[in-house]
């Protein structure tokens, strides 16, 4: 298995090119029982197996993933970071992410390629300025970057907008989050993967579960595609799939599961330098090292479970592209492709106990499970570990409905169908 | 994906709008119970297959109806009024 990465061992492979790299994480054959069980080795259930034994010294962990590392979200996504905000009980949890992002490179000796080129959020009316300059100065207060930038400033950092007496939506200002950006999301998992795996945690690829065992109000175990394996404390994390797991334990859930679509353009030389976002629409682009644009918009708005999307959102962030930057009308979509996500009424996660003894869950993530990765796992390691909730999750409860506490960010209620 | 619409016929879903699932009860008017209404809110089957849903046309008649559709292939089984 590889230990530390660094420019000796780049070395040492590029003069011996005929030895290859060692597997990055190794590929244990199940044992019968575990200290904990995560169920899911998409980013969140690697990161928390990983924060649970550096953290909190737990050696006996699996995590199990029905497909291969990197398959599902964590690869899916469109490698947003950012921690913009406002509300309580989301501010501080997305900030300690942001922190978390700042130092994995190293935490993990991984390449993660954070980069924190920030992000432009676009104000396309007085009034969605003065929205922002309140989103601002909450986040300000809370200790996060943030500035507002007025027309000219916005003419000078993002001059291939379309800033024309025509344009369908004149720019009014933006909001500049400076340290938000994007990391490469495959690098997350493996860097996780591998970084977990050195500390002993069991991943095991290929093994789906397919029954979680009760006994009476408490958890005993997992029936999975590779035998059965018992744990007394069983994380989920499969979000996308949350509801059809927690169903294996008897729970109905706030969750529906929807698609959310992504897109990348062929490569072309650098012109958007930030992470550009739009107050008009739901609508995201950023630029990747490769060149290509990636960018998307609104999950398609039913529920299913087919990674396949509708050709009529595709036309509306095609739309929205091309209003906000006439460029890319001569661009050529090169993929799209779909990811199944979990979505709540209120657009908010869970991060809690389950009605059940030692079941906890990790789902309901809505269009931001990627940039929640490192603060989702510390939390998460944290609730298992101690079996009481971290600080910063203690919004993120089943029952916020029944309490009327939902963690309503955008003020617009049951957001799965506003669009 | 295409719907059909029993007032209309056989439409592309960008004409239509989606309800939710159509196979939770709304409580009784006037119940006071509010774990009922919770759940006839907040809670979902969200099942990977047969799924009975509410749909609108909203680019057509306007008209609410039911669907049948299978989650975990966008396959229509049938629409009713």
């Amino acid at each position: 298995m590889a230990k530390g990465y660094s420019i000796f061992s780049l070395a040492k492979h590029a003069l011996r090119p005929s030895e290859p790299w060692p597997e990055a994480w190794e590929k244990p054959v199940p044992k019968s029982s575990y200290d904990v069980i995560i169920i899911g080795g998409g980013g969140h259930g690697l990161a928390t197996a990983y924060y649970l034994a550096k953290d909190h010294g737990v050696k006996n962990i699996a995590v199990l993933e029905k497909s291969y590392i990197g398959s599902g979200n964590v690869g899916r996504n469109t490698t947003l970071i950012r921690s913009n905000y406002m509300i309580g009980g989301n501010t501080a949890f997305f900030e300690k992410s942001m922190q978390l992002w700042e130092g994995l490179s190293h935490e993990l000796n991984f390449n993660c390629m954070v980069s924190h080129r920030g992000q432009m959020t676009l104000a396309v009316s007085p009034g969605q300025v003065d929205a922002f300059a309140r989103r601002g100065n909450t986040m300000r207060l809370n200790g996060i970057d943030a500035e507002l930038l007025d027309r000219n400033e916005v003419m000078k950092e993002l001059p291939y907008l379309d800033f024309s007496k025509e344009a369908r939506f004149p720019i009014h200002g933006a909001i500049h989050q400076p340290r938000a950006g994007t990391v490469r999301h495959d690098a997350v998992a493996w860097g996780y993967a591998r970084a977990a795996s050195q500390l002993g945690v069991h991943i095991i690829e290929n093994c789906e579960v397919s029954a979680i065992l009760r006994d009476g109000d408490k958890v005993v175990g997992v029936e999975t595609s590779r035998g059965k394996i018992l744990s007394n404390k069983i994380g989920i994390a499969v979000a996308g799939h949350t509801s059809h797991v927690a169903a294996m334990a008897g729970l109905r859930l706030p969750v529906e599961s929807h698609i959310l679509q992504a897109f990348v353009t062929e490569p072309v030389k650098p012109i958007v330098h930030h992470v550009v976002s739009w107050g008009a629409e739901l609508f995201y682009l950023s630029q990747s090292d490769k060149g290509g644009m990636v960018f998307g918009g609104h999950i398609d708005g039913f529920n299913t479970y087919t990674q396949r999307g509708q050709f009529h959102r595709i036309q509306n962030v095609m739309e929205c592209a091309t209003t906000l930057l006439p460029f890319m009308s001569r661009m050529r979509l090169l993929r799209h492709w779909g990811g199944i996500q979990d979505m709540t009424p209120d657009g908010s996660p869970f991060i809690c106990k389950t009605p059940i003894d030692g079941l906890y869950l990790n789902g309901g993530w809505c269009y931001q499970g990627f940039k929640a990765t490192p603060a989702s796992g510390t939390t998460f390691a944290y609730m298992i570990a101690n079996d009481q909730e971290h600080e910063l999750t203690g919004g993120f409860s089943l029952d916020r409905f029944e309490k009327g506490k939902e963690l309503d960010e955008y003020g617009i209620g049951n957001w799965i169908y506003k669009q | 994906m295409r719907i059909p619409c029993p007032h209309c016929g056989e439409r592309d879903v960008a004409e239509f709008r989606y309800g939710g699932d159509a196979s939770n009860v709304r409580p009784s008017h006037g119940s006071g119970d509010l774990k009922q209404w919770h759940d006839y809110k907040f809670i979902f089957d969200n099942p990977q297959g047969p799924h009975l849903e509410y749909w609108q046309h909203v680019y057509g008649c306007r008209q609410w109806f039911k669907l049948n559709r299978n989650t975990a292939t966008n396959e229509i089984v049938g629409g009713e009024r």
